[in-house]
């Protein structure tokens, strides 16, 4: 089980400091799939990568636990003047896992082809997403955190994701980050709102979709 | 063990963009010390070489430039070590202080293996002496390199606070460069330069080296407890540093 509480974070700005999060309660069960909805810097990808523990809070406690993903976004998670393997290479290091026999799912989930001997700032959005999402699905974890990744991708990849997340790993917890209802929708069982710096947690979807719309 | 397993893939990914996977950028590591040394061997045999008779001038040149080589490149590669690295932060398990120690290793050992290429090649074609006390010899290496990671582990995060601390680290560090105590013997300056320049942590470590390296043939300065002081100071003065760094970075 996942448990938040309390968390605070705030950025300084020019003459003070700007309150992102203001004291979030959140839990998650195994297997819990959670959609986070809010408007454009709200604090969503704050709150990922606080939940990633890829930036510190200034309050609050975060207890994991459960096997945390990193955050799976556009960009972020692999250096951009290594090439493709050579991320995944440092990837399975970090997580002390063997390599060799996780090249070939890379190879054929990523579609990448000669370019995943190519550095990764050479590759399109699309490939570079192509390639997060193929070397997070390598690393055994209990809950995926998505910030908006299958967005950037065509029909065929995001079919592929379905697959490969939704489906094969469908025991999974999930916190997916989105401002498209649609998505999370689709794929989410609760619902979470993110205004004015708070969470608000439904344990019912329409609920949750419900206090979006009425607060948009 | 976490952290043993970041730092290795740290150290793993470094490579790879100092040297690149052609080897030609790995030899860099021994061409440039080897061009420095020979320059100054030539000068000092050409011009003064006669005035260090009691201790071999290659020599003198190969510690001296290897010892200044050692505390200089190592704060020069803590210097933004953050932002080409920081998407790796994404990543829970990796922190600041591990892109330092992977690059202060990675330093150190390159330099190491450096200079021992040249010592082995040098002594062993006969050119100047095998070293009197290796043991000695090496203790001063490893205090040296104390003294360049302790000095990286303050400037690299500080580089981050200011980009002038980048732009003053190069006057400094070739200010420091004559003072370090590479190109001159201590027991050679009139008195009150001396005591001056006892002052000066690098100093120590080099004079040490240098017993260790040509045994006790002349007066030789330095005051062991002094440096390791230094390095402490240095050493926690750094990690309060690094600690700060952690505590304010932005992950994109």
């Amino acid at each position: 089980m996942l448990e938040v509480r309390n968390l605070s974070k705030f950025y300084p700005v020019r003459g003070g400091k700007r309150v992102i999060l203001d004291g979030i309660n959140l839990r998650l069960e195994k297997g819990q799939k959670l959609g986070i909805l809010g408007r454009n810097g709200s604090g969503k990808s704050t709150l990922i990568r606080l939940l990633g523990g890829c930036e510190a809070p200034d309050s609050g406690t975060i207890d994991r636990g459960m096997r945390l993903s990193w955050p799976l976004a556009f960009h972020g998670g692999f250096h951009n003047s290594l090439t493709g393997l050579d991320n995944l290479r440092f990837i399975c290091r970090i997580y002390g896992t063997t390599i060799e026999d996780k090249i070939p799912f890379v190879q054929e989930f990523s579609e990448l082809g000669k370019y995943l001997n190519e550095p990764v700032k050479s590759y399109s959005a699309g490939m570079q997403a192509r390639l997060a999402f193929a070397l997070s699905m390598i690393i055994e974890f209990d809950c995926f955190l998505i910030d908006e990744i299958v967005a950037v991708g065509d029909d065929r990849f995001a079919h592929r994701c379905q697959v490969e997340l939704f489906e094969k790993r469908a025991d999974r917890a999930m916190i997916i980050v989105s401002h498209n209802p649609t998505y999370i929708r689709k794929h989410c069982d609760c619902a979470a709102v993110l205004l004015d710096g708070r969470l608000h947690q439904f344990d019912d979807l329409e609920e949750g979709f419900a206090f979006y719309q009425a607060n948009q | 063990m976490i952290q043993k397993r970041v730092i290795h893939a740290l150290f793993m990914r470094e490579i790879l963009t100092r040297y690149g996977r052609h080897n030609i950028g790995f030899l860099w590591l021994f061409v440039d010390p080897m061009i420095f040394i020979a320059l100054i061997g030539v000068f000092w045999q050409l011009t003064r070489g006669h005035q260090f008779s009691t201790v071999s001038t290659l020599a003198f040149a190969v510690t001296g430039y290897s010892s200044v080589h050692l505390w200089r490149s190592m704060p020069a590669q803590c210097m933004s070590a953050i932002l080409p690295n920081s998407t790796l932060l994404y990543h829970r398990q990796v922190k600041p202080m591990d892109f330092y120690l992977s690059r202060l290793l990675l330093e150190g050992m390159g330099v190491t293996m450096a200079t021992s290429f040249l010592i082995f090649v040098l002594a062993g074609g006969g050119w100047m002496p095998w070293p009197a006390d290796p043991l000695q010899l090496i203790l001063a290496w490893v205090l040296l390199a104390w003294f360049g990671a302790a000095l990286g582990l303050l400037i690299g995060p500080l580089s981050e606070r200011s980009a002038l601390v980048g732009k003053i680290w190069a006057p400094i560090s070739y200010l420091m460069f004559p003072l370090s105590g590479a190109f001159f013997l201590t027991y050679q300056l009139p008195p009150q330069v001396c005591e001056f320049m006892l002052w000066i942590p690098m100093v120590h470590g080099v004079e040490y080296m240098r017993e260790g390296y040509f045994g006790a043939v002349v007066p030789f300065f330095y005051d062991l407890p002094y440096l390791i002081a230094c390095n402490l100071g240095l050493t926690l003065l750094g990690l309060t540093q690094v600690r700060w760094v952690s505590r304010g970075i932005l992950v994109e």
